[in-house]
């Protein structure tokens, strides 16, 4: 009786790449955004209607408006991002995903990295298409435009990034909106007064390019450290939930 | 189906598969357990016991590697699982009291994603396996349509699909229809006697041929691995 064999240990065989992952989880986070059209709307909404408020509030004039244009379609973008922030990984935590997630055998920090990306390409990118439009509407000219667009494009996705980080630190309270935006506002600043402060320059005939490189280096420094960030900071709420 | 294993025959000829050693967990300043130490061997089913709050979920979330909040010795294979985080996480599936399923999205949807990080599984073998759980007819219905227990067995089709020998398992017999349970159990035996391991908790009245129990409990501790 004791004679029995026991049965071999049949490991794992196969798995995925960290690019196949990453794919995986982009696809994912896109499909089920655009299965919940009118939360995808909520940012650009936001967005039009700070800019149109504006106006409206402060004073019409044109001189007025392309002073201040580009800081008001700044500082809305920058809001229109915060407030989706929640959302990044809340869904995912309550029902579950999250955890999988983090027991994928890949570096988590990628498939932050790609979830991070769907949410830029979600928020972040219908906002600098949205602006020519808005731009025009606050009387910018098309040079302005043009910077200010280019700003958006690089500096929207290190709000994602930077936002991430937040996300994932306040991910196990149950009332996070507060916190998040006093830790993440901060770090927001210097994005703002570098992308508000190239289209100033452009106005003025400056040459942007210095600008624009330092707007750049912010966008690399966010994207080789804020998914490592994010990934410690999504173990610790995990860990505590 | 014959179960023959013996823990302490198996003991001495094979090596565990996970092995904790002198785990301590501290939750709220309560000790839940203190010197646990216990040993999962290949071909074996394990039911973690004990009275609510007793430290179940907690157990299985601290081998699965999702709580920190330990202090203590884990082995994959003979090695610190710390070493090998990577290895250890594609032999290890994990299912919560959370299902992983997103409620906007079809269970096939639903099974891809979950698989696509794992390994390459062809959409047939998807909707196998999802009709191995009974949900032929609701690939393409969005899963918050579904019942509880449908949602479930969506989470559950993976155990139908997984190569991973190790699996941890919270509460799945949760919102199980009977039918539901007792091809589960069947699957659980057959992984076991593939040379898989299986960890269990259930409030579920669970008993399989050769099952080993681990009995977390407030204060007195018996382990019987």
């Amino acid at each position: 009786m004791n004679a029995e064999a026991r049965p071999e240990v049949r490991l794992a065989s196969s798995s995925v790449g960290a690019l196949a992952a990453m794919k995986g989880v982009f696809a994912r986070d896109m499909k089920v955004a655009f299965r919940q059209r009118q939360d995808l709307l909520n940012p650009l909404l936001f967005f039009i209607m700070v800019v149109t408020l504006f106006p409206l509030g402060v004073s019409p004039e044109v001189s007025f408006l392309r002073e201040a244009g580009a800081g008001i379609l700044w500082v809305a973008a920058l809001l229109s991002v915060l407030l989706s922030l929640d959302h990044l990984f809340r869904h995912d935590f309550d029902d579950g995903t999250l955890e999988q997630l983090v027991l994928q055998p890949q570096p988590l920090f990628l498939l932050i990295l790609a979830k991070t990306i769907a949410h830029w390409m979600l928020t972040g990118l219908p906002l600098v298409v949205l602006t020519p439009v808005l731009g025009v509407m606050v009387h910018l000219d098309g040079n302005s435009i043009a910077v200010l667009c280019l700003t958006l494009l690089i500096g929207t996705p290190v709000l994602s990034l930077i936002g991430a980080i937040g996300a994932a630190l306040t991910l196990g309270l149950r009332s996070a909106g507060v916190l998040l935006s006093l830790l993440i506002i901060p770090l927001y600043i210097p994005v703002l007064i570098f992308g508000t402060g190239t289209v100033a320059a452009a106005a003025e005939g400056a040459a942007v390019g210095a600008y624009l490189a330092l707007l750049g280096a912010f966008l690399m420094l966010a994207l080789t450290l804020a998914p490592f960030a994010a990934a410690a900071a999504l173990k610790i709420s995990l860990s505590n939930g | 189906m014959r179960f023959t294993h013996r823990p302490d025959y198996g003991a001495l000829m094979s090596e565990p598969l996970l092995q904790a050693v002198n785990l301590q967990c501290e939750r709220d300043k309560r000790i839940l357990f203190r010197e646990l130490s216990f040993s999962i061997l290949p071909g074996t089913v394990t039911r973690v016991e004990g009275p609510n709050g007793s430290g179940k979920t907690t157990l299985l979330r601290i081998l699965a590697g999702l709580n920190d909040a330990w202090t203590g010795e884990l082995k994959w294979r003979g090695s610190p699982v710390d070493s090998q985080r990577e290895e250890f996480l594609r032999n290890m599936l994990y299912l919560g009291h959370r299902p992983g399923i997103k409620p906007l999205l079809t269970p096939l949807e639903n099974l891809r994603a979950l698989m696509a990080g794992r390994r390459q599984v062809s959409d047939a073998a998807l909707r196998q396996a999802l009709q191995g759980t009974g949900l032929a007819g609701f690939e393409n219905v969005p899963c918050r349509n579904l019942s509880a227990g449908q949602q479930r067995r969506v989470a559950l089709a993976r155990l139908l699909i997984a190569d991973e020998p190790l699996w941890l398992l919270d509460e799945v017999f949760t919102a199980i229809d009977a039918d539901g349970v007792q091809a589960l159990e069947a699957l659980l035996l057959q992984r076991a006697a593939e040379g898989g391991a299986v960890l269990v908790t259930t409030h579920h009245d669970l008993d399989l041929p050769g099952m080993h129990k681990l009995t977390l409990g407030a204060g007195g501790l018996s382990d019987e691995c």
